[in-house]
C-alpha cells in the first residue's frame, strides 16, 4: 500500500476529539481502508463519550456505544448474527480503549478471541482512562504519572504491573494480531487490511499518543508516536500463522530518556528510574528479537 | 400437530425457543437455569434447532451477545438465575434502555449469602427497575406458552422492550409435568418474523445508544415508560390471541381464581399459586369466601386490573418469595400502591415465605389467612415470616 492508495472517502467527520488526537486519526484511517460496510462497536472511551452525544454524531458508518465490559461479547453476537444471515461483506469492528480492553473488558475480549468468530478488535491505547481525565490503566507505562498513581508507582518503575496485550492475544492462538501506530500509516493500514482479510478474530493494538493526557503540544502527535517506536517503547510487530515478526525496524534508535523528556506524564521519573527503564526496554527488545521467526 | 411430552419447566422453555426459531442463543451456566442451556445445546447438536450457540464467559456477556445478534437482525435468547442475573444487571438496563426486543428466561433462585441454590424470586424482583418486562408463570406449560408469547410482546413495535419469563427454580424448572408442545406451523403463524429497529445496517447507518442531554434523556425515558405501560394491554391481547390459536390462556396480566365474591384474597406470583388455590378451596369449604389473585405481570404492574379484583375484598394476604429489606415484600408494596386512594383499603398481611427454596404448605397459608381475617381496621398492616412466631 502507498499513501496515494489510501481512499479519499471519509467515514468520520465533525468529531469533538481534542486537537492532535491520534486516536481519531487511527480510527479515521482504519475506516478509510475498511470502507463504509463496517459496523463499529465502541465502548466508553474518547471515541464514544467525547464524540457521540446527540446531536453530535461523527460516525457515518453504523456504530453502537457499547457497555464498557461487553465489547468482546457484543462483537461475538454481531458476528454470529451476520453469520447466521449469511452476511459476508460487512466488517465487524471494535474500537476499544486500553481500559476497555486490558482492564474491565478483559474477560469478554478473551472469550471473543476463542469464539473464533470473524471480527477486528482494535484497541486504541492512550495508556490511561483519558476521557475521564487520565486515570491509571494496566497499559499505563511504568514511570508515567496518572491521576490515580502514587509517587511510589514511579519511584521504582517495572513491568510487573503492566499487561502485554499482544502477548495475551497470542496466548489465545489468535489468527492475526499486531501492534501499530498511526505515525507509521502504511505499516498500520497494511495491518488493518490483513486484519480485515483474516477469516476469524484479529487484534490490532494501536498506540495513540494523547496530547493533553501525556502532556505534549498537539502538533507533536506524530513525532511522539515515532519516538515511541524509535526508543523501543512501542515495537511494531505482527503475529500471523503462528509466527511473530517485527514489521518495522527504526533506522535510528533513540534512548528512552528522550521519549520520557518529551512528555509531562514522566516528570517525576528520576535518573535512576530512567536507567532502570532503559534496561527493561533493552531486555524486552532482545527477547522480542529472539521470538521472531528465523526467516525474518 | 401438537405433541404431548413429560417436560420440566426448563425443557419447556427450550422447546419454546426452538418453536420461536431463535437465531442466536448465548448462555452461561448457573443453577437452576443450566438445563435450559444444556437442552438447547442438545437441540442445536441434533439439528432440531438451527441457531448460532454462543458459550460466553459470563451472564453479562450472554445478554451483551444477544444485543449484538439482535443488532445484526436475529431473534436472540438467553437464560439465567440468581447471581447470574445480578451479574447481568448492567446489560438489563442497556437492553431495556436501548429498546432491544430480547427474551430471557429466569429460573428464579435465591441470592447468597447465606448460600442457597434453591428457589425464590428475589433475583428477578431486584431487577425490577431495569426497564424489563417481567412475567411470572405457574406451570411448565405456561413457561412454554409464555416464552412464545414473550417474543411477540417484546417485538411488538409499540413495545420493543426485553421480556423476562420467570419460572420458579426447582419447583418449576426441574419438576416434570405433561406439557403440550404446540404445532410448529401454528407458532409460525402466531409469531411473525423477527423485527427490530435498532440494527447495525451499512445501508441504513445509525449510531445507537448515543449520549443525550437531560432534556433528550428525559424524553427518551418517557417514551420507554409509554412503551412498557402500553405493553400491559399487549400482554393481555397476546395471551387472548394465544388462547384462540392454541386453546390455552392465562388471564393476561393476572390470573384470578374465585375472586368475584371473595372477602379474602391471597395474592401471589409463580408456581406456589397451586398451593394458594388449594388453600382457597379449603377455606371455602370452611365457609370463608376466599379467592386467589396470581399476578403474572410484575412489570408493567397491572394497577388497574388489581384494583378491580380487590375492590370488594375485606382481607388481603400477599405472599412474597422476596423481601425489600427495610420495608416489606415487593409484591405487597406494589399492591398497596395500587390500592392507594381507593377508600376502604383492606388490612394486609404480607407473608414472606418460600425463601431459599422452602416449601410452602396450604396449612401455613391458611393460618396466615386466619390472622388476616382477624384484622379489620382499614390500612392495618402486618408482615409475617414463615417459620417465625409472629406477635
Amino acid at each position: 500500500m502507498k499513501i496515494k492508495d489510501i481512499p479519499r472517502e471519509e467515514h468520520i467527520s465533525n468529531s469533538l476529539s481534542c486537537a492532535g488526537c491520534s486516536e481519531l486519526l487511527a480510527v479515521r484511517l482504519a475506516l478509510k481502508v475498511l470502507g463504509k460496510r463496517t459496523v463499529a462497536i465502541v465502548p466508553a472511551g474518547c471515541m464514544s463519550t467525547v464524540n457521540c452525544y446527540w446531536p453530535q454524531i461523527p460516525f457515518k458508518t453504523p456504530m453502537f456505544v457499547s457497555p464498557f465490559a461487553a465489547t468482546g461479547a457484543i462483537l461475538q453476537g454481531v458476528s454470529a448474527g451476520f453469520h447466521y444471515r449469511g452476511v459476508t461483506d460487512v466488517n465487524v469492528l471494535a474500537i476499544a480503549g486500553d481500559g476497555g480492553t486490558a482492564d474491565i473488558g478483559m474477560a469478554s475480549f478473551s472469550q471473543a478471541i476463542i469464539s473464533g468468530r470473524k471480527f477486528i478488535y482494535m484497541c486504541v491505547d492512550n495508556e490511561a482512562y483519558m476521557n475521564t481525565g487520565g486515570q491509571w490503566s494496566s497499559t499505563t507505562p511504568p514511570g508515567a504519572l496518572t491521576t490515580t498513581s502514587t509517587l511510589a508507582d514511579v519511584a521504582e518503575p517495572s513491568l510487573s504491573n503492566h499487561k502485554d496485550l499482544l502477548a495475551i492475544a497470542i496466548a489465545h492462538r489468535i489468527p492475526y494480531a499486531a501492534t501499530a501506530s498511526p505515525s507509521y500509516p502504511l505499516d498500520y493500514l497494511e495491518k488493518v487490511r490483513k486484519a480485515a482479510a483474516t477469516n476469524g478474530p484479529s487484534f490490532l493494538h494501536v498506540l495513540t499518543p494523547c496530547p493533553p493526557g501525556w502532556g505534549f503540544p498537539s502538533e507533536k502527535t506524530i513525532e511522539i508516536g515515532r519516538l515511541a517506536v524509535e526508543s523501543g517503547m512501542w515495537p511494531l510487530c505482527e503475529y500471523q500463522d503462528g509466527q511473530l515478526r517485527i514489521t518495522h525496524v527504526p533506522r535510528q534508535t533513540r534512548p528512552v530518556a528522550e521519549y520520557f523528556q518529551s512528555q509531562r506524564r514522566f516528570r517525576k521519573l528520576r535518573p535512576e528510574g530512567i536507567a532502570q527503564l532503559q534496561k527493561i526496554v533493552d531486555a524486552r527488545q532482545e527477547a522480542l528479537e529472539k521470538m521472531v521467526s528465523p526467516r525474518d | 400437530m401438537p405433541e404431548k411430552k413429560f417436560l420440566t419447566g426448563n425443557s419447556a422453555v427450550a422447546y419454546a425457543v426452538k418453536l420461536a426459531k431463535v437465531g442466536v442463543i448465548a448462555v452461561y451456566p448457573i443453577t437452576p437455569q443450566t438445563p435450559i442451556a444444556e437442552k438447547l445445546a442438545n437441540l442445536v447438536s441434533t439439528g432440531e434447532v438451527r441457531a448460532e450457540y454462543l458459550r460466553v464467559e459470563s451472564e453479562h456477556s450472554a445478554l451483551a451477545a444477544c444485543l449484538g445478534s439482535a443488532m445484526a437482525g436475529m431473534r436472540s435468547f438467553t437464560a439465567t438465575s440468581s447471581h447470574g442475573l445480578a451479574y447481568m444487571h448492567e446489560m438489563l438496563t442497556y437492553a431495556a434502555g436501548g429498546r432491544f426486543p430480547l427474551v430471557l428466561a429466569i429460573a428464579n433462585r435465591s441470592i447468597g449469602p447465606p448460600w442457597s441454590i434453591w428457589g425464590e424470586q428475589q433475583d428477578s424482583i431486584q431487577q425490577r427497575d431495569t426497564g424489563c418486562i417481567q412475567l411470572y408463570v405457574e406451570t411448565a406449560q405456561e413457561a412454554l406458552d409464555t416464552t412464545i408469547q414473550a417474543f411477540k410482546i417484546a417485538e411488538d413495535p409499540r413495545v420493543l422492550t426485553p421480556v423476562m419469563v420467570c419460572l420458579d427454580g426447582f419447583h418449576l424448572s426441574h419438576a416434570e409435568e405433561g406439557v403440550e408442545i404446540p404445532d410448529a406451523g401454528d407458532v409460525e403463524r402466531f409469531l411473525p418474523p423477527f423485527r427490530t429497529s435498532a440494527t447495525l445496517d451499512p445501508d441504513n447507518p445509525m449510531t445507537l445508544a448515543v449520549g443525550a442531554s437531560g432534556e433528550q434523556y428525559t424524553l427518551w425515558r418517557s417514551e420507554q415508560q409509554t412503551a412498557i405501560r402500553e405493553a400491559g394491554s399487549i400482554i393481555s391481547d397476546v395471551d387472548e390471541e394465544f388462547g384462540q390459536v392454541f386453546g390455552r390462556k392465562y388471564g393476561g396480566l393476572v390470573d384470578a381464581y374465585r375472586c368475584d365474591d371473595a372477602d379474602l384474597i391471597i395474592a401471589i406470583m409463580g408456581s406456589f399459586a397451586g398451593v394458594a388455590r388449594d388453600t382457597v378451596d379449603s377455606l371455602r369449604q370452611k365457609g370463608v369466601k376466599a379467592g386467589m389473585l396470581r399476578v403474572r405481570a410484575f412489570r408493567p404492574f397491572p394497577n388497574q386490573v388489581i384494583r378491580q379484583h380487590l375492590a370488594n375484598a375485606r382481607h388481603l394476604v400477599v405472599i412474597d418469595r422476596d423481601l425489600s429489606y427495610g420495608n416489606e415484600g415487593a409484591l405487597c408494596s406494589e399492591i398497596r400502591g395500587a390500592l392507594y386512594g381507593q377508600g376502604n383499603v383492606p388490612p394486609i398481611v404480607n407473608f414472606i415465605a418460600g425463601l431459599g427454596g422452602a416449601d410452602l404448605l396450604a396449612d401455613e397459608i391458611e393460618s396466615v389467612a386466619q390472622e388476616a381475617i382477624q384484622m379489620t381496621r382499614p390500612e392495618e398492616r402486618k408482615t409475617v415470616f414463615q417459620f417465625l412466631e409472629n406477635k
